[in-house]
């Protein structure tokens, strides 16, 4: 619903600005213009996109992703030190947090999902605990290391190292990630 | 430093293969797997796509985002922002495809080595799509009160873009 909502906000927007800006002509044309790039970029970014996710499965099909899940370990006891006290927890917490540092979205989400079901059940039903919401904050914080797909369209475009972004990514990330988890627990001392 | 990200990707590539081979993976088989997922990945992306860029198209030929962005841009300089992000920031949190549109149009209208370019890339590169992360993960946990959640990770969505922002100004600006 939001999404149409959004869409709708953003044709109506350039119709009406089309329209005072004597620009109309030109929006007409955005339109098609930008359905032919979406399919364009596919194209362009595809090969990329493929050949990160065939790595990618080979380092969960090689044990890499569980061996840094293992490494997680100490430091998931220090930021869920309630959670990390049952193994139902504490195992698909690390997976999810290891999937996500490697970039394996199709791991992550169910390996997250699964995490915060069984974190629920340890609070009170439908309310989410303290532990719960930084789980969420560090998921939607990313801390992916190789943002693959944002380097494959700067590759398409003609940047000429493609990952040279990548100290100013893990800063950013990284700030972030503190952030998000400082804020979450000063706000949960609030009752 | 700059050898070693020139090198990254040829690096992995090696190592995980390396990794692979001692463990005693079965490789080849594994990658093809791997590509088969890229290519659903790109299958569930397209049609978003498809539907975004249009729109993110037609308010940049109409000078909306231009407007937007002359509005802003006095108070997005004073806190060191290029103007062209600003819309990329505002869809982040909401639709990772909009996001990835509004993206791919800076780094082609800017250029994929300008300062807007890299501004872009690394603020998508080092966010998450916070919204549909909530729900996803809300929903399946069945919860109702996500107390202090949502305020938290729009704070870290915000240290996001003044960060990237500020870093990318510093080692290009």
């Amino acid at each position: 619903m939001l999404m149409g909502l959004i869409w709708t906000a953003m044709i109506v927007v350039s119709v009406l600005f089309g329209c005072l800006n004597g620009t109309a002509g030109e929006v007409q044309q955005a339109a098609l213009e930008g359905a032919q790039a979406a399919i364009e970029l596919c194209i362009v970014i595809g090969g990329a996109v493929c050949l990160w996710c065939a790595v990618m499965e080979l380092m969960s099909a090689s044990g890499l992703a569980e061996a840094l899940s293992h490494a997680l370990r100490p430091i998931l006891r220090r930021l869920f030190p309630e959670s990390a006290r049952h193994e139902a927890v504490l195992q698909p917490l690390s997976a999810n947090v290891s999937a996500n540092l490697l970039g394996l979205g199709n791991a992550a989400t169910p390996m997250g999902i699964r995490a915060a079901q069984e974190m629920a059940r340890l609070a009170p039903p439908g309310e989410a605990s303290n532990e719960l919401c930084r789980l969420v904050v560090l998921n939607t914080a990313s801390i992916q290391l190789l943002p693959t797909t944002v380097a494959a369209i700067r590759a398409a475009e003609g940047a000429v190292s493609p990952f040279d972004i990548l100290p100013a990514v893990w800063i950013s990330s990284a700030v972030s990630v503190a952030v998000g988890l400082a804020a979450a627990c000063a706000m949960e001392r609030r009752p | 430093m700059s050898v070693l990200i020139e090198l990254a990707v040829p690096l992995i590539l090696a190592s995980v293969g390396i990794h692979a081979l001692i463990s005693g993976t079965d490789i080849f088989p594994a990658l093809c797997r791997g590509a088969v997922q890229g290519l659903e990945t790109l299958k569930d992306m397209l049609p978003t796509l498809i539907v975004l860029f249009p729109a993110v198209y037609m308010l940049r030929a109409s000078g909306a985002l231009d407007a937007l962005s002359a509005l802003l841009a006095p108070l997005m300089e004073r806190i060191g922002i290029p103007a062209e992000t600003v819309p990329l920031a505002l869809l982040r949190p909401v639709s990772g495809g909009a996001a990835t549109a509004a993206a791919a149009d800076i780094i082609k209208n800017s250029g994929a080595d300008s300062l807007a370019g890299r501004t872009a890339a690394v603020m998508i590169g080092s966010s998450e799509t916070t919204f549909y992360v909530i729900a996803v993960y809300f929903g399946a946990a069945k919860i109702k009160n996500t107390r202090h959640a949502i305020p938290a990770a729009l704070l870290a969505d915000l240290a996001v873009f003044l960060t990237s922002a500020w870093t990318c100004a510093l080692m290009w600006g």
